[in-house]
């Protein structure tokens, strides 16, 4: 009897942390990445069969040789995926970053090349001065959308378009800052530069720890303050928060802003990152592309499940296998082949939610099918097991107001959930196609 | 052998850690109005998500005429001449009535709708079973009523031999109620089998054949109607008698804590006001009820009330403050409390856990905030105290996810936190839906007992019981408007009734005419 208790204790530590948001999160980002990998190592198959395995293998492994590198490009990814993760937890969809990164670029170039500041402050000013920038570009759609209700994700969009062209102009407008025979913008000066850390042959500064103490600065505020508190409640069910008397007019605009600051500071963490050849920096050139790096903002908060945490590691994943994918040319693979390779891994990054949903209920029927033997076998030790039943209502879907149904099947793309849920969840989705075409118009009014 | 148009045989429908249906037996003669009673959460809707293809059971089998059968989704349903009418319709509400009646089903001509065609059709059967519908009005512009006969006219275009009804009384008029059982006794008559879910006896004595009754997921039985009567019926659905009544002492009536006047709030779903110049007063110590049949205004004016909307004409005071303009937070201040009457929609953040709801509308007060930061020991230990307090049962205690919960632990999250904190007016809208009879005797209690504290109450519900029960005195919403102001103790259902429907109206106080 004592074994069978301390055996029982066991199982449920595990369970518990097989429950945890983190670990389903986790899992399910590992299982998209094994996924994207495969299909990616499928295309390097079609592209070049002889070569596939060990290209495949510089994929994976050759980041190791250029970490320094990895650690750099990591940095303003990071920063744009927490301003996508950061804002989606309000449950705001910033496609933004890109926009707000590219200004953030624009603000910190600026300051660095026409401002004459002391060495040790200059690239303090620098830094800053791209998250004003940032700030800026996410505040503009942030008001319209609290105010007036505007959908952020299309403000957020144009203003990719407005922040590049607009950027793009000016830098070459600009006679200090761009040099027409390069088409580039000129090295900054050195005293605007971030202090490097010294690693040979690549760029990577002292912005990473920065990006990281402020991946961890945001985990804090999201979950111990009462900002945070608000944040997530407006995010997980708008008409609760108003119910409770929060400010979601403030909260929105702040948010946007404070996201639109990430990825400025993601903008100025790049472009101001010393270069290889001492003297030298990072340099733009303005030809009227959007920064891939906001998008890529977008697959790093996926990955990491929209958690600050989560978004560190994420950051850094893609960035390896970016380094990675970048050797292969070495076998006389394409650099668009490992473009696409990346591609399908990111693009697999948003199937995780799918495949959280899908694993967490796996884990959980297993689970419970399991529990239900332990409790057979010792159903004489429980006192009475209708009375556990008695607590838990049957839950019933058809009675469920509608509104509950969308929330609820909106959750189960957002969050973890206990036993209980995820059938009424499959139950839900199950009444939801039959009502698909009611929704549909419905959510497409509300849209309008 | 009898002839049985729809048997569910043994059927075992499980969820994890709770068995929905446990061998439950179910047999539909061709011809009757077959009664399925049960409490909320007794299985009922599993029961018939199951017949209708929302779910397959894990034991136990379906026959139609004899032969074993297997419904994967709702369109096997429909292909064996099954159809439902669904609680809350399913209709797309800016198509028109003909639209809706042939949506999925739609006769084509060369790849176009044929219109006319169906045209005729619905048209013949609105004539054949006395279902009054225009079948070019658009769907949000008709009334509930309308709408639940365009669900009927869906099923009958598909020629559907065995209906499923939903609890369809519970949205409508007394009359409308008539109406209804009148059509459900002519299709009876044609020939056509119907399984009638509901709660309410009365309804059940008036126009079933049989009942079968379920309790926690359990079969307790079939019973034949005429052999049986409403107490025992309340019985078997229940495992004990039921007291409907709530037990109080006299209310003390004290100073005036709610003044409402001249309100009025614009309706967001057509162009008349949805709460027109509605004006009285709640009393320290006393629960006022406000009656009426959902879509009366009432949730226009409760959200007018709390702030959750704007209202266009008219003042509130509360506690001689006026908080006409003030924001939801400034209400909450002044004394209002709030049990929403959507407790998923507004009452909950379902993904939060039991804690972090426990403190939704006090997280920024002192006793919880320091510099920004969330004193979280704080928060646990006033959610173990409220826990033990209000006998909220849960999983994990205070960490367990609201959403995990039981409707009824959900709804005592909400109740606790709105008594506890710091009020002169709980506002309970709708408190015991969808509730068990136990979980609603406790909260008519705490109703009561907030009341006693020196609180002042106001009750919406749309359950005459309740109303009738709780109350120290009942104001009757009809469109918008207070038309009585009753005595619970001096008039009956049946008075009350005639006043929700809008037969009756007493003479409206403010100007002294009668209307």
């Amino acid at each position: 009897m004592q074994n069978n208790r301390t055996s029982q204790n066991k199982t449920f530590a595990l369970t518990k942390i097989m429950k945890s948001k983190a670990f389903s999160a986790f899992t399910s980002a590992l299982l998209a990445i094994i996924l994207g990998l495969l299909i990616g190592f499928l295309v390097m198959v079609i592209a070049g069969p002889e070569k596939a395995v060990l290209g495949f293998r510089t994929v994976l492994t050759g980041g190791f040789k250029k970490l320094g590198n990895v650690f750099y490009y990591a940095t303003p990814i990071m920063m744009t995926g927490l301003a996508v993760g950061f804002a989606f937890k309000m449950g705001l969809f910033n496609i933004g970053a890109s926009g707000q990164y590219t200004m953030g670029m624009f603000f910190a170039l600026y300051a660095g090349f026409m401002w004459k500041l002391p060495v040790g402050i200059h690239w303090i000013v620098c830094v800053l001065a791209g998250m004003v920038g940032g700030m800026l570009w996410g505040l503009i759609p942030g008001i319209f959308k609290a105010l007036l209700n505007v959908n952020e994700v299309i403000t957020s969009i144009m203003f990719n378009y407005i922040g590049m062209y607009l950027v793009d102009m000016l830098i070459q407008q600009n006679a200090t800052m761009y040099v027409a025979t390069t088409t580039r913008t000129a090295y900054l000066p050195v005293s605007s530069q971030l202090p490097s850390l010294g690693v040979r042959n690549s760029n990577v500064n002292i912005s990473i720890f920065i990006a990281i103490a402020i991946a961890i600065i945001l985990f804090i505020i999201l979950h111990m303050t009462t900002f945070g508190y608000e944040l997530k409640a407006t995010g997980y069910n708008k008409h609760a928060s108003k119910y409770a008397g929060m400010n979601g007019t403030r909260n929105i605009i702040l948010t946007m802003a404070m996201a639109g600051g990430l990825a400025g500071l993601g903008g100025a963490f790049y472009i101001l990152a010393p270069a290889t050849i001492p003297g030298s920096s990072m340099t733009y050139e303005p030809i009227n592309i959007i920064a891939a790096n906001g998008f890529n903002g977008i697959a790093v908060a996926l990955l990491g499940n929209s958690s600050p945490i989560g978004i560190i590691f994420s950051s850094i994943f893609i960035s390896h296998i970016q380094r990675g994918g970048t050797l292969t040319s070495l076998y006389g693979y394409k650099p668009e082949i490992i473009d696409i390779v990346i591609a399908i891994i990111i693009y697999f990054s948003a199937f995780s939610m799918l495949m959280k949903t899908a694993v967490g209920s796996y884990l959980k029927r297993s689970y419970s099918r399991r529990h239900t033997e332990t409790e057979r076998k010792e159903e004489a030790d429980i006192p009475n097991p209708s009375e556990l039943k008695d607590e838990v209502d049957i839950p019933s879907a058809v009675d469920a107001p509608p509104d509950t149904k969308k929330d609820t099947v909106r959750a189960t793309k957002t969050e973890e959930k206990d036993a209980v849920n995820v059938t009424e969840d499959i139950k839900l989705e199950t009444l939801q196609e039959e009502n698909t075409a009611v929704n549909n118009l419905k959510a497409g009014e509300e849209e309008v | 052998m009898e002839n049985y148009i729809i048997e569910m045989l043994h059927i075992t429908k499980e969820f994890p850690g709770i068995l929905a249906n446990d061998d439950i037996t179910l047999r539909l003669r061709k011809g009757e109005i077959h009664a399925l009673l049960g409490e909320n959460g007794a299985g009922k809707s599993t029961l018939m998500s199951v017949l209708f293809g929302l779910y397959q059971a894990e034991k136990g089998e379906i026959r139609k005429s004899g032969k074993p059968v297997k419904i994967n989704n709702p369109n096997d349903a429909n292909g064996l001449g099954i159809g439902m009418v669904h609680q809350h319709f399913k209709l797309v509400d800016i198509f028109t009535v003909l639209e809706n009646i042939i949506l999925g089903v739609e006769p084509k001509k060369m790849g176009f709708i044929d219109k006319k065609e169906a045209r005729e059709k619905v048209i013949n059967l609105s004539r054949q079973y006395g279902l009054k519908v225009n079948p070019d009005e658009l769907i949000e512009k008709i009334s509930v009523g309308m709408q639940q006969r365009v669900e009927i006219l869906k099923m009958l275009y598909r020629e559907n031999e065995i209906l499923i009804f939903d609890e369809p009384t519970a949205v409508l008029t007394p009359q409308e109620i008539d109406e209804l059982m009148d059509i459900m006794r002519g299709f009876a008559k044609e020939g056509k089998s119907i399984l009638f879910i509901t709660h309410k006896l009365n309804e059940i004595m008036a126009v079933a054949d049989r009942c079968t009754v379920l309790r926690k997921g359990k079969c307790i039985g079939t019973v034949d109607i005429k052999d049986t009567t409403k107490e025992e019926l309340s019985k078997m659905m229940v495992g004990r008698d039921v007291s409907f009544k709530v037990d109080k002492k006299e209310a003390e009536m004290k100073e005036v804590i709610l003044k409402v006047q001249n309100v009025t709030v614009p309706s967001h779903s057509h162009k008349n006001n949805a709460v027109k110049n509605v004006t009285f007063e709640v009393h320290a110590g006393e629960i006022v009820g406000i009656a009426g049949i959902d879509g009366n205004g009432q949730t226009e004016f409760i959200n007018a009330l709390t702030g959750l909307d704007k209202m266009s004409n008219g003042y509130i005071t509360l506690c001689d403050k006026d908080i006409t303009k003030a924001t939801i937070r400034g209400r909450s201040k002044s004394g209002m409390s709030h049990i929403p009457e959507d407790r998923h929609k507004h009452g909950l953040v379902l993904d939060y856990s039991l804690e972090e709801n426990m403190v939704l509308q006090r997280y920024w007060q002192s006793e919880f905030e320091n510099k920004g930061f969330i004193r979280k020991m704080k928060v646990r230990s006033y959610a173990e105290d409220l826990i033990t307090r209000f006998d909220i049962r849960s999983s994990q205690g205070p960490v367990t996810i609201a959403r995990s919960m039981s409707g009824g632990n959900q709804q005592k999250v909400i109740v606790a936190r709105e008594i506890d904190k710091e009020h002169k007016l709980l506002i309970a809208v709708q408190p015991t839906r969808g509730l068990d009879v136990g979980a609603i005797e406790n909260i008519h209690r705490q109703l009561v007992a907030t009341r006693d504290a020196g609180k002042a109450v106001l009750l919406v519900s749309l359950e005459l019981d309740e109303v009738m029960n709780v109350s120290d005195r009942i104001l009757v919403m009809y469109e918008g408007e207070i038309v009585g102001e009753l005595d619970p103790k001096k008039i009956t259902v049946q008075e009350l009734g005639l006043y929700m429907s809008g037969a009756k109206r007493d003479v409206v106080k403010e100007n002294g005419n009668a209307k």
